[in-house]
């Protein structure tokens, strides 16, 4: 392990957290609203969430190579206005992670807002409470642990991105070297022995996450 | 209580709630019928948890729902105590957080806490989890729960259909202390008649979505001992 070999780790940290935390307040109000709610458009924008799912990483990066480079929509506007540049950034790397996450997130917790009874929150609305009590003393709650999995899923799946990242965002040694990129690498140059030190680095951290993931599920299960 | 619906409607699916007038007044007033008469969602509707097509609903002086008015009161806003059929405690919560769940203040509460917990003799199992309670204790907590709310109306929907016979005896007289004691208006949803005849005064029969008529019990029912009805029961007459 050398310098170099903390950095990429301490990216690959950092742009998977990121992502996660950027990708967990907009994941959980559209879970919530798949889960509970009718709207048009509904069946349109939930299998457009499971498109990175289904289709190749490198193609997901391809398109956000379009939307996020210069001359993209996105890309071209965020230059304009804030004169950001995104694409072959570390900001490429949190942009791929988190578009790849995000059915992770979504998926697991929508499937928590199901498993809600919607009595417990209509009964909770008759004995009083706001909706927004309802939210805050019953379909949280309940639906906490569901979220915590759905943010150590995408968090992990963030972790491995691969496809996606080196599409968008290279392999610039000390900027965007994700762990992935820097095992793919470094099998391309025949160091196969430093891609297995960074492959058992990456088991480690996902050990962990969801080892967490799994106590805090016990902790917080109803009594 | 004086309980009057006028023209109501509501659509689900192929089925339809339609209601064209009633007025009953009743203190524990029965609504009875087969499954899929449209008891529940009847009772949901007085909930405020299901918006008809159009109609007007009343208990005593407050009107609940006028949809040519535009009325609508929201669950929380209609002072309503609802037993769901499948109880609905809140798993997370412990037995005292479910009971107080809706609890007003000790000024604006008009049902001590400690009358309640007295009356369902629920004391020695406050400190408990939810998950560690039996069938009959769940259904007196659900009871305890709906009545700290202070209700001006208590909403039954067949709250011991899913207790077997021996518990369904068990948790009867609480529902008459309930019913004797607290002296809140009651609906009571059921199919069972000896439920209907133990606690209500009057009785909503509906049918396919419809209410067929309103009557005592003793006039529903062949005899004060036979629960069987008595010929022509489903007949069409209000």
């Amino acid at each position: 392990m050398n310098a170099d070999d903390i950095q990429v780790i301490g990216l690959t940290l950092g742009t998977a957290a990121l992502s996660t935390l950027i990708i967990f307040p907009f994941g959980v109000a559209l879970a919530w609203l798949l889960a509970r709610k009718e709207w048009p458009g509904k069946s349109l924008v939930d299998t457009l969430v499971a498109l990175p799912l289904v289709i190749p990483p490198v193609a997901t990066g391809l398109i956000l190579l379009n939307l996020l480079g210069r001359r993209g929509p996105i890309g071209a506007f965020l230059q304009n206005a804030f004169g950001a540049q995104i694409v072959f950034t570390w900001k490429a790397v949190v942009a791929a992670m988190a578009v790849m996450s995000f059915p992770f997130l979504v998926r697991t917790v929508r499937l928590a807002f199901e498993e809600i009874n919607p009595r417990l929150e209509q009964v909770a609305r008759t004995l009083g409470a706001s909706p927004v009590r309802v939210w805050m003393t019953i379909t949280l709650p309940l639906a906490a642990r569901g979220m915590m999995a759905g943010a150590v899923w995408a968090f992990a799946r963030a972790l491995g991105e691969f496809g996606a990242t080196i599409l968008v965002a290279g392999n610039i040694p000390g900027r965007t070297t994700t762990i992935s990129v820097a095992i793919y690498s470094d099998i391309q140059l025949g160091q196969d022995g430093h891609a297995y030190q960074l492959l058992a680095v990456s088991a480690v951290i996902a050990f962990v996450a969801i080892l967490f993931s799994n106590r805090f599920s016990r902790w917080g299960a109803p009594r | 209580m004086n309980f009057v619906v006028q023209n109501l409607q509501l659509a689900q699916g192929a089925f339809r709630l339609e209601i064209p007038d009633l007025s009953i007044q009743g203190n524990v007033i029965g609504i009875f019928g087969e499954s899929g008469a449209g008891k529940t969602t009847l009772l949901e509707v007085v909930a405020g948890l299901r918006r008809p097509a159009s109609g007007q609903i009343r208990v005593d002086d407050l009107c609940l729902t006028d949809r040519a008015k535009g009325t609508f009161l929201l669950p929380e806003q209609r002072g309503i105590g609802y037993v769901p059929q499948d109880l609905a405690l809140f798993p997370h919560l412990s037995v005292r957080k479910n009971l107080t769940y809706g609890q007003k203040s000790a000024a604006a509460s008009r049902l001590g806490f400690s009358h309640v917990i007295e009356v369902l003799n629920i004391e020695p199992l406050l400190d408990r989890a939810v998950s560690d309670l039996s069938g009959g204790q769940k259904q007196r907590i659900v009871f305890g729960r709906a009545l700290l709310s202070s209700p001006r109306l208590l909403l039954m929907d067949e709250p011991l259909a899913s207790l077997d016979h021996e518990l369904k005896i068990s948790i009867i007289p609480y529902l008459k202390r309930i019913r004797d004691e607290f002296k809140i208006p009651m609906l009571y949803v059921s199919h069972s008649p000896d439920e209907v005849v133990e606690l209500c005064d009057q009785v909503i029969v509906m049918r396919e979505g419809k209410c067929l008529r309103t009557d005592p019990p003793r006039e529903i029912f062949e005899t004060s001992t036979s629960m069987a009805l008595k010929p022509g029961i489903y007949d069409s007459r209000k």
